[in-house]
C-alpha cells in the first residue's frame, strides 16, 4: 500500500508540475489542482498509513489512526477549494481583459510597455 | 491568560467582519472612519504589547486553553511585537492615502484592507507552523483582492501571475510541513526546535528535505533570488496604497527565515545546524546585485522601486544570515526603515504619476510638474533614504550592517557587493530624479485630475517616521540588540511556550 500512495502521490504532482508550466491559464489552474490533491494525499500519509484503526479514544481499539493530518487535510482541502475558485474566475477575467488565455496576455506579439 | 496577545489578531478580523457586513448599509465616508478607527486601534494594542514585551517577557496565548504543544499557541516576544507595530503603523499611513479617493472603486476595499491585517498580524504571532500557513493564506487572499482593486489589463495580468506563484507556493508549504510533521510528530515551532534538535539519524535526510523545502516557500514570500521575479511587477501594477502596504508583506518571509534560523538551526549541537547557512548569505547577495542592476535599467519609476525593494532584502537577508547579535539588531533597525521608507515611496510615486498627464511613471521627458517644489524635495529625502546615504536612517542601518560584518570570513564579498550596490542605486535614482524633475518641458498648465497638495501628506509623514528612526536611534538599536540577544537564546522562547507555567509569563 505504501508503494502504490507514493507512486500515486509522485504521479499527480508530477502531472501538476508539468501543467503549472504550460502557458495558457486553463492548464495552469488543472496543474493547481492536481498539485493540492497530490499534497492533500500526502498530508494524509504523514500520520503514517493505518487500516480500519479508530482516530478517537474507544475502549477496545487495537490501536488508533493519527487525527491531526486528518484535521489538517480538511483544513488543506477548504483553502485550496476556495483558491480554485478564485483562480478560475481570475483566469476568466483576464480571458475577458487581455483577449486571450495565455498567461502573459500576449497571444504573439511582443509584450509593449 | 493575557489576552493582549489576541488582540492584534482579533481586532482586524471583527472590523474586517463588520466592515463586510456594512458595506451596502452605510455610506463611504462613515465605513471610512470604522476602517480608520479600527487601525487606530490595532496602533495602540501593539504599543500596548510591546511594551509589555522590552523586558524580556515571553507572552504565550493557548487558543482554547489547549496546552501546546497539544492547542495553537500565539506567541509575543520582542520580535513578534516590533513587527506587529511596524505593520500597524504602516497600515496607518497606507490607509490615510487611500481614503482620500483610491479605495471609492470597489465597497471591499476596506474589509480586504483589515483581512489583510489579520493575516499579517496573525503570520508575527503564532506559534504553531500550519497556523503560519493558514495565516499566510489569509493575507495572501485578501493581498489577492486588494492587488486587483481598481481594475485594468494591466493589474490583471500581474495579478494572475502573483496568485499562481504564491499557489504553488502554498502547496510547497503544504508539503513541507507534511513532511516535518511525519519525522518529528508536532507543528508547535517552539517543540519543532527540541524535535529537530535530537533526530534519529535515519530521519535526517527527510528533515532536512522538510526544512529546506520551508526555506524555499519563505524565500519566495521575501523574494529572494531566483524567486524574486514576481515583485517588481506585481508591486508595480498595483494601487499605491496597497503597494505601500506589501512593502510588509515581504518582511513576513524575512520575519520567518529569521524565526526558523534562531529556532532550529542556530543551537551547534543540533542535528540540523546550519542547515541554511550555504545557501542564506550567497543567494542574499545575488538578490542584492541583480536588484541593484534591475533599478538601473528600469524605466518605469514603480518598477524600479520594486528592484530598489529587492536590494533592501538582500540586506536585511545578509544580516540575518551573518547570525551575530549586532548584525541580526542592526537588521531589525533596517527592517522598519526600508519597509516605512518604500511605503513612503510607493505613495508618492502616484503623486508623481498622477501629476505628470500622459507620461505617468514612465522615466521619459514629460512637461513639468505642479508642485514640483515640494515634490522634488520629497523625492530627494526618500532616495537619500532608500539609497542609504547618510545622515538618515537608511545609512544608519547599513552602517550597522557593514560593521558587524567586519569580522566574517565573507567580508570582502559583502562590502564589494553592498558598497556597489549602494552606488548603482544612487546612480539610478539621480538618473530618475534629474528626468523626472529636471529636465521637464516647460509646463503645459495642470493636467487634468492633477491632485492637490494634500494627496502628499501621507508620504510626508512616513518619511517624518524614517526621520523619528533616526533621530531616536539609540534607544531604538538598543531595543533591537536586546531582541537580537533574545533571538539567540531560544530556550526562553521554548520554555514559556511548552512550560507548565499557565500564566505563560515564564523568562
Amino acid at each position: 500500500m505504501e508503494a502504490l500512495i507514493s507512486i500515486l502521490i509522485g504521479v499527480l504532482t508530477a502531472c501538476g508540475v508539468y501543467l503549472v508550466l504550460r502557458a495558457r491559464t486553463f492548464p495552469v489552474v488543472m496543474g493547481l489542482t492536481l498539485l493540492s490533491y497530490g499534497v492533500n494525499l500526502f498530508l494524509f500519509a504523514t500520520g503514517r498509513l493505518t487500516i480500519g484503526q479508530p482516530a478517537v479514544i474507544s475502549a477496545q481499539a487495537p490501536g488508533y489512526a493519527d487525527p491531526l493530518p486528518q484535521a489538517l487535510v480538511l483544513t488543506a482541502i477548504v483553502i485550496s477549494f476556495a483558491m480554485t475558485a478564485f483562480v478560475i474566475m481570475l483566469s476568466l477575467k483576464a480571458r475577458a481583459e487581455l483577449g486571450n488565455d495565455h498567461v502573459d496576455g500576449h497571444a504573439d506579439e511582443e509584450e509593449h510597455s | 491568560m493575557n489576552h493582549l496577545v489576541f488582540l492584534p489578531v482579533l481586532v482586524p478580523l471583527l472590523a474586517g467582519a463588520l466592515l463586510l457586513l456594512v458595506r451596502r448599509a452605510l455610506p463611504l465616508t462613515v465605513r471610512r472612519r470604522l476602517n480608520l478607527v479600527a487601525v487606530l486601534v490595532q496602533v495602540a494594542v501593539a504599543l500596548a504589547l510591546l511594551l509589555q514585551v522590552t523586558d524580556g517577557t515571553v507572552l504565550v496565548y493557548q487558543l482554547g486553553d489547549w496546552p501546546a504543544p497539544y492547542g495553537i499557541v500565539l506567541v509575543a516576544d520582542r520580535l513578534s511585537a516590533w513587527m506587529v507595530l511596524l505593520t500597524a503603523v504602516l497600515a496607518l499611513f497606507a490607509l490615510l492615502y487611500a481614503i482620500r479617493g483610491s479605495d471609492a472603486g470597489s465597497r471591499h476595499f476596506q474589509p480586504l484592507f483589515q483581512l489583510q491585517l489579520f493575516g499579517l498580524s496573525g503570520a508575527f504571532l503564532t506559534g504553531d507552523l500550519f497556523n503560519l500557513f493558514v495565516f499566510f493564506e489569509v493575507l495572501l487572499l485578501a493581498s489577492y483582492g486588494l492587488l486587483l482593486h481598481g481594475g485594468g489589463a494591466q493589474r490583471t495580468r500581474a495579478g494572475l501571475h502573483f496568485v499562481v506563484v504564491n499557489l504553488v507556493g502554498s502547496t510547497l508549504f503544504l508539503f513541507a510541513a507534511g513532511t516535518l510533521y511525519g519525522v518529528a510528530g508536532t507543528l508547535n515551532m517552539a517543540d519543532l526546535a527540541g524535535k529537530l534538535a535530537t533526530l534519529d539519524p535515519a530521519d535526517l535526510g527527510l528533515a532536512r528535505t522538510g526544512a529546506l523545502l520551508l526555506f524555499v516557500v519563505f524565500a519566495l514570500k521575501a523574494a529572494l533570488f531566483p524567486f524574486y521575479l514576481w515583485l517588481p511587477t506585481a508591486y508595480a501594477a498595483t494601487s499605491a496604497p496597497v503597494a505601500a502596504l506589501f512593502a510588509v508583506m515581504t518582511k513576513v518571509g524575512v520575519y520567518a527565515i529569521l524565526r526558523v534560523q534562531t529556532l532550529w538551526f542556530d543551537d551547534p549541537e543540533g542535528s540540523l545546524a546550519g542547515l541554511l547557512d550555504p545557501w542564506l548569505l550567497p543567494l542574499a547577495l545575488v538578490t542584492m546585485a541583480l536588484g541593484s542592476l534591475g533599478a538601473l535599467a528600469s524605466t518605469r519609476l514603480r518598477i524600479q522601486i520594486g528592484y530598489l525593494v529587492l536590494v533592501s532584502l538582500g540586506l536585511l537577508l545578509t544580516a540575518i544570515a551573518l547570525g551575530e547579535r549586532d548584525s541580526i539588531a542592526a537588521g531589525l533597525y533596517y527592517l522598519a526603515h526600508t519597509t516605512l521608507a518604500t511605503g513612503a515611496f510607493y505613495l508618492l510615486a502616484e503623486g508623481i504619476a498622477r501629476r505628470r498627464g500622459s507620461a505617468g511613471e514612465r522615466l521619459i521627458d514629460a512637461p513639468a510638474m505642479p508642485h514640483a517644489g515640494q515634490i522634488g524635495a520629497l523625492f530627494f529625502i526618500v532616495a537619500i533614504l532608500v539609497a542609504g546615504l547618510p545622515p538618515f536612517s537608511g545609512f544608519l542601518g547599513k552602517f550597522m550592517v557593514l560593521r558587524a560584518a567586519l569580522d566574517t570570513p565573507a567580508m570582502a564579498w559583502i562590502l564589494a557587493v553592498v558598497l556597489l550596490s549602494g552606488l548603482l542605486a544612487i546612480v539610478a535614482l539621480a538618473r530618475s530624479g534629474s528626468l523626472l524633475l529636471l529636465r521637464a518641458t516647460p509646463s503645459e498648465g495642470l493636467p487634468p485630475g492633477a491632485p492637490g497638495r494634500g494627496e502628499l501628506a501621507p508620504a510626508s509623514a512616513l518619511l517624518a517616521v524614517c526621520l523619528g528612526l533616526t533621530l531616536w536611534a539609540a534607544p531604538l538599536t538598543d531595543f533591537t540588540r536586546a531582541t537580537a540577544e533574545q533571538l539567540l537564546t531560544p530556550t526562553h522562547y521554548i520554555e514559556a511556550v511548552l512550560g507548565t507555567d499557565m500564566e505563560g509569563a515564564g523568562r
